[in-house]
């Protein structure tokens, strides 16, 4: 598979569809990275015209400015920014809900304009324009899946049915959590958590959230974000299911499912 | 001497609205200390918000069998009012039942509604009495209502219980007046709920009846006032303040936190001088330290809170067993205003007094323990966000006191020298296309 940069692009005077917010965690993470790596497959299965920014891309500031740290955030806005604004992008998939979020309600008053789609949204159009197609026998034909609602794609975006619409086309039997939707619990990663320890409690969030997951009964907890997936499979190993039950993004699923 | 009565009700209701009027002009002055914010926009959208959140109690429908009882209460109150206003009037008038000859047979229509619904209120107060202090939910045994809070509460259920008792006793006994054909007494027809309760006094003479039935009367309308005027110190001041707080709701989709244009400011000149003004001046503080720092909705927030605690439930961080509890910070931002409120009484402007929001009401370890997942904002029937004052005191942390734990500094040194808040090289960040 072919991953052009914007640069390069610029240089062979082509332009994208669509630019690939690959984010910090989905370029660097081992694990975010098969996320990153099966939704580029599918943009390139399908035909998009799509590119990255590569190196020129720096973290969106979500978690400096919710930690607090405002300066740090618009520092990293208006390099952003500028990289954005000066090749002209108009279209921005990502794979991450905060870098979503902060791309497309807190850069447009800074002067970034852009049509904002995270990946679930996307693959849900693909699949209703029969872009996508499945597998007659999927290999999750059947299986019982438990969809994490991220808090940054459901409560802050309203985003709750697309990433359910992608795993129906599965063929899949869902199954909800306790709390899900509006009101599903968070992981625990966001507001810069995920980048020091819990405070003192009882109980971890993301031991308390897997263990919803997990008394669903179901195979696999579908994630649509890469700090959900990364907190849901430190809770599976610390439950020791990690040989039962997987933590995998929709993306991954799909990319596994489509012909 | 004839007028006596009328005089003495002019006296109480005329020092009960002054009180009022006194103490709403007070909180209205400290709301305002809150910093400028112009949450005007978009009229029709806040009016919905209003009829729908505030009036039509939309949220607390996620749970519909305490919505229903909750409904009652509240239509109670407000219905029941059209008959405080014949209350008022028949006490500045000297009158006894003032509209009854106007309205006929809808007197009675209206007067037997009212009993039904005050005595579906006394029946939910003593539910929720119950709920409250016998059965455990969680929510209401939380460290967060020790004290006050928690008596506030019951203090606010029993009035209600006592108010509609004496209104239900004050018709009872003007039923069994009525039936005597004594003076002033006008026949009002039957009530269905007071009559059940006329048998008990049958047996009293007609004057004693007479000054039990005043005595009724004028308790419940001292009653009325009393509570009034308890209000404004207390977690039921929701009921006014829920509309103006579902109007001025933030509009936004809820992931967006406010820009501080300042610090975008700050950041632009740096890398383009050449559009910084000569005057430009810093702004004086970043972020929230006190509530004079905080918006002025924050604040109107934190008096229409009724520390009903559905956001510390949905809280990820409270419900694992941390120090935050969004309702706490609510409760704790309307106690250091009411405080700042008092200094300014005592000084006539606000006098120093040593101490902030942050720090002295709310710690750092609640703040720390944020996941910013919106569940309180959500929750909120009243549509407070505890995560706007939140973020604000985070901010006064990191920027003004450098005060991060250990891995943030080294989150935000990565941020800023690897463009990544792991320590990466950013010539790496498109690696994964070439393994």
């Amino acid at each position: 598979m072919q991953v052009n940069t914007m640069a390069e692009m610029m240089m062979n005077g082509e332009t994208p569809d669509i630019l690939f917010w690959v984010g910090c965690a989905g370029s660097f993470d081992q694990r975010a990275q098969k996320i990153t790596k099966a939704f580029a497959t599918i943009l390139d299965k399908v035909g998009y015209k799509f590119a990255i920014l590569g190196k020129e891309e720096v973290c969106t500031g979500d978690p400096a400015r919710r930690a607090g740290n405002e300066f740090l955030f618009q520092m990293m806005a208006y390099q952003n920014i500028q990289i954005l604004n000066g090749y002209g992008i108009k279209k921005i998939v990502t794979t991450c809900p905060h870098c979503f979020n902060t791309l497309k309600n807190e850069y447009p008053e800074l002067g970034g304009n852009y049509e904002v789609i995270h990946h679930t949204s996307l693959l849900q159009q693909l699949i209703d324009e029969g872009k996508i197609k499945m597998k007659e026998a999927g290999s999750f034909k059947g299986k019982k899946i438990s969809y994490h609602d991220s808090c940054y794609l459901g409560r802050a975006n309203n985003i709750y049915e697309a990433p359910r619409k992608v795993l129906e086309a599965l063929d899949a039997e869902l199954v909800e959590m306790k709390r899900c939707r509006k009101n599903g619990l968070c992981c625990g990663a966001g507001g810069a958590q995920m980048f020091k320890e819990d405070e003192p409690g009882d109980k971890r969030i993301n031991i308390e959230r897997t263990d919803e997951a997990l008394a669903t009964g179901a195979g696999i907890i579908a994630a649509a974000c890469p700090f959900c997936n990364t907190m849901m499979s430190d809770g599976v190993k610390n439950r020791e299911k990690e040989n039962e039950v997987a933590v995998l993004d929709i993306a991954e699923m799909i990319v596994e499912s489509m012909v | 001497m004839h007028y006596l009565p009328q005089i003495a009700f002019l006296l109480l209701s005329g020092v009960a609205v002054w009180l009022f009027s006194k103490k709403a002009g007070d909180i209205r002055r400290n709301i305002l200390l809150g910093k400028d914010e112009d949450l005007s926009d978009n009229p029709a959208l806040r009016w919905r918000n209003l009829i729908l959140l505030a009036l039509g109690q939309k949220k607390m429908f996620n749970n519909p069998l305490v919505a229903i009882m909750h409904f009652i209460i509240y239509s109670g109150f407000i219905i029941i009012n059209i008959e405080v206003l014949e209350i008022v009037l028949d006490g500045l008038l000297g009158t006894h039942r003032l509209f009854a000859p106007h309205l006929g047979g809808l007197y009675n229509v209206l007067i037997n509604s009212f009993e039904i619904l005050a005595t579906g209120v006394l029946v939910v107060c003593i539910i929720f009495l119950v709920r409250r202090n016998i059965l455990k939910l969680k929510r209401f045994l939380s460290k967060d209502l020790n004290g006050w809070p928690r008596s506030d509460a019951n203090y606010i259920l029993i009035t209600e219980i006592i108010l509609m008792g004496l209104f239900l006793k004050m018709n009872a006994m003007d039923q069994v007046l009525q039936a005597r054909g004594a003076e002033h007494y006008y026949v009002t027809g039957h009530f269905v709920i007071s009559s059940l309760l006329s048998p008990f006094f049958e047996n009293f003479s007609t004057n004693a009846l007479i000054s039990l039935e005043r005595t009724a009367w004028w308790l419940h309308i001292a009653g009325i006032f009393a509570f009034l005027n308890y209000l404004p110190y207390s977690k039921h001041l929701h009921i006014l303040l829920a509309f103006p707080n579902a109007y001025y709701a933030r509009l936004e989709v809820p992931g967006k936190i406010k820009n501080m244009p300042a610090v975008q400011n700050e950041v632009l000149y740096a890398m383009q001088p050449e559009l910084a003004p000569t005057d430009a001046t810093p702004p004086a503080r970043f972020g929230a330290k006190d509530v004079f720092d905080l918006s002025w909705k924050n604040l109107l927030d934190a008096y229409s809170c009724t520390e009903c605690g559905r956001c510390s439930t949905a809280c990820p961080a409270n419900s694992t067993g941390k120090l935050l509890s969004p309702r706490k910070i609510m409760m704790a931002t309307r106690d250091r205003l009411e405080e700042v409120g008092k200094n300014i009484n005592a000084n006539k402007e606000f006098k120093e007094d040593g101490k902030s929001l942050l720090h002295d009401y709310i710690s750092v370890e609640e703040l720390r323990a944020c996941t910013t997942c919106n569940a309180c904002v959500e929750e909120c029937p009243v549509s407070i966000s505890p995560l706007e004052i939140i973020v604000e005191l985070r901010r006064s942390l990191i920027m003004e006191e450098s005060n991060a734990p250990q891995e943030w500094n080294g989150t935000f040194s990565n941020i800023e020298n690897n463009f990544a808040p792991w320590k990466f090289s950013p010539d790496d960040r498109d690696a994964w296309v070439r393994q």
